[in-house]
């Protein structure tokens, strides 16, 4: 199973995930979009064969899903999962997915690059993330000839990826932050220093389930070190005043954040039907109510994974069929009573 | 980054929006954040707006100044800098050669004024590795003249030659 889901890791009262994703291209080839079928064939064959026959132990890890071999349900899942962007599920014709066990290294084949190498790793561990995304990095230029300039660093489809090519994120879930109207001053602050937070699982202008990614806008004139470094101080901050405010609304409104939170769980626990956008609102409210040990019926890596369970892919993997909007809610209900 | 919707503030809200499996983002100033949800910027945004706006921008003032043989299109993959301001993306890595100077507003808008600074490919950046340390010795060089420690500036001195005489085999 997915480890980040599985597991919590540092700071887990905050921090969902810590990815680094990194964007190389083969030299000689087009980028994707202008690539013709066999050329995308050729290069997921020399990226699968850089890491198969690479690193013995790492090989025996891995395993190649073509986007066209699996079906719709499938790719939308990885999709929910945060595995693959949307883009890579519907480029049927070239697109390939290398991916470990756990699902915490996945490398992207034919996306908006040649190549996409993602780390995604539970809680708050960016340095980990970037170690192995560079050793995977290292591993597959042994045996592949890398588009690079010296002064445009690493060559990639967009320019916003030049450079390191590295995006590094956060996935936060800042609940009390956001109730406070706190959050406008750090999406204000981080953008100043080139970092940008944005609300995710995102419909128009609502920050769903209070979660954030937090990532390096800049990837050109500055290190793999330094964007890390960089964003591993804005999260510590983040992480800070976020705690920060759960114990001054600790403090003063103790009854009015566990009534909230048991509300909210008194609903997940009886509903018959609910949409995706409700369910994670109240998920929010209860997963604070655990962190701060006002709910004890409940677990973070529940909710987690919670979360991941009521989307739409998830859903019709689950009951193996495809789900019409209102049967969708029901089995959404269904999902989040037997589970919470 | 600057605003999408009035195009003069600095963006700092971002949003990802999903329509039909696919994402698009937008990013806007606070004022326009605040202003509302109706407006055809949050609800009818794009990627590619945002980059045909600052090459756009560029692209005009210039149009006056560009000279012969300024070619619209890679040679090698047949992408036309309208397609570019189309679709953000390049076709293949010699466009980045063939549009550097006109793409240097874009890319300084987007990372600031600078140049590669970060990794380097083990096997096929070897002449740059050497560069790299080339301009680290010099700036030693320079900071030991400056305490006039003037042994140590020798002993830079001999180095940076040997490493130039490298780099010229290279
Ligand atoms: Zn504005
Ligand atoms: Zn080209």
């Amino acid at each position: 199973m997915t480890k980040w889901l599985k597991e919590s890791g540092p700071e887990s009262d905050i921090v969902i995930s810590s990815r680094i994703r990194i964007a190389r291209n083969l030299s000689g080839f087009p980028f994707p979009h202008m690539l013709k079928e066999d050329n995308g064939k050729d290069i997921a064959n020399r990226v699968y064969n850089a890491v198969i026959e690479g690193n013995e132990s790492l090989g025996k890890d891995f395993k190649l899903v073509e986007m066209h071999s699996i079906d719709k349900v499938d790719r939308l899942n990885y999709v929910e999962k945060h595995i693959i962007s949307p883009a890579l599920a519907k480029n049927t014709a070239t697109g390939s997915l290398l991916i470990n066990q756990d699902e915490s290294i996945a490398i992207l084949i034919n996306e908006e690059d040649h190549i996409r190498i993602q780390c995604l790793l539970p809680g708050f561990q960016l340095d980990n993330s970037w170690n192995l995304a560079d050793k995977i990095d290292d591993l597959v230029e042994e045996k592949v000839k890398y588009s690079f300039h010296e002064e445009l660093g690493y060559l990639t489809s967009c320019p916003t990826n030049l450079g390191t090519g590295i995006r590094a994120s956060l996935m936060m879930h800042l609940p009390a932050l956001n109730m406070t109207g706190y959050i406008n001053s750090i999406l204000q602050a981080s953008s100043q220093i080139g970092i940008a937070v944005r609300g995710i699982y995102g419909e128009g202008t609502e920050f769903l389930g209070n979660i954030f990614q937090v990532s390096n806008q800049v990837t050109l004139g500055i290190t793999e070190e330094e964007i890390i470094k960089n964003l591993k101080n804005v999260g510590i901050q983040i992480i800070q005043k976020e705690r920060y405010i759960r114990e001054s609304l600790l403090k003063d409104k103790k009854v009015e954040l566990e009534d909230k939170a048991y509300r909210s769980y008194g609903i997940l626990k009886n509903a018959r039907k609910i949409t995706s956008t409700e369910a994670m609102k109240l998920i929010s409210h209860v997963k604070l109510g655990v962190v701060l040990g006002l709910i004890k019926d409940s677990s973070l890596e529940k909710l987690n994974q919670l979360m991941e369970m009521i989307q739409v892919g998830f859903l019709q993997k689950y009951y193996k069929s495809q789900l019409s909007e209102y049967d969708r809610d029901v089995k959404r209900a269904e999902i989040i009573r037997m589970n919470i | 980054m600057i605003c999408d919707e009035c195009k003069k503030r600095k963006a700092v809200v971002h949003m990802t929006k999903m329509i039909q499996g696919h994402k698009e983002e937008i990013h806007l100033c606070e004022v326009c954040a605040k202003a509302g949800e109706n407006s055809e910027a949050i609800n009818n945004f794009s990627i590619p707006s945002f980059l045909t706006s600052i090459l756009d921008a560029n692209y005009n003032s210039n149009s006056t100044l560009r000279g012969y043989g300024v070619t619209n299109e890679c040679s090698s993959c047949g992408t036309s800098l309208h397609e570019f301001k189309e679709s953000g993306k390049f076709g293949c890595d010699e466009c980045h050669i063939v549009f550097k100077e006109r793409l240097n507003p874009l890319i300084r808008r987007i990372h600031g004024n600078s140049n590669h600074v970060g990794k380097v490919p083990k096997r096929t950046g070897g002449a740059i590795h050497l560069k790299r340390r080339l301009s680290y010795l010099k700036q030693k060089l320079q900071e030991a003249i400056e305490e006039e420690a003037f042994e140590k500036a020798v002993g830079y001195r001999d180095e940076i030659r040997e490493l130039e005489e490298e780099i010229k085999k290279t």
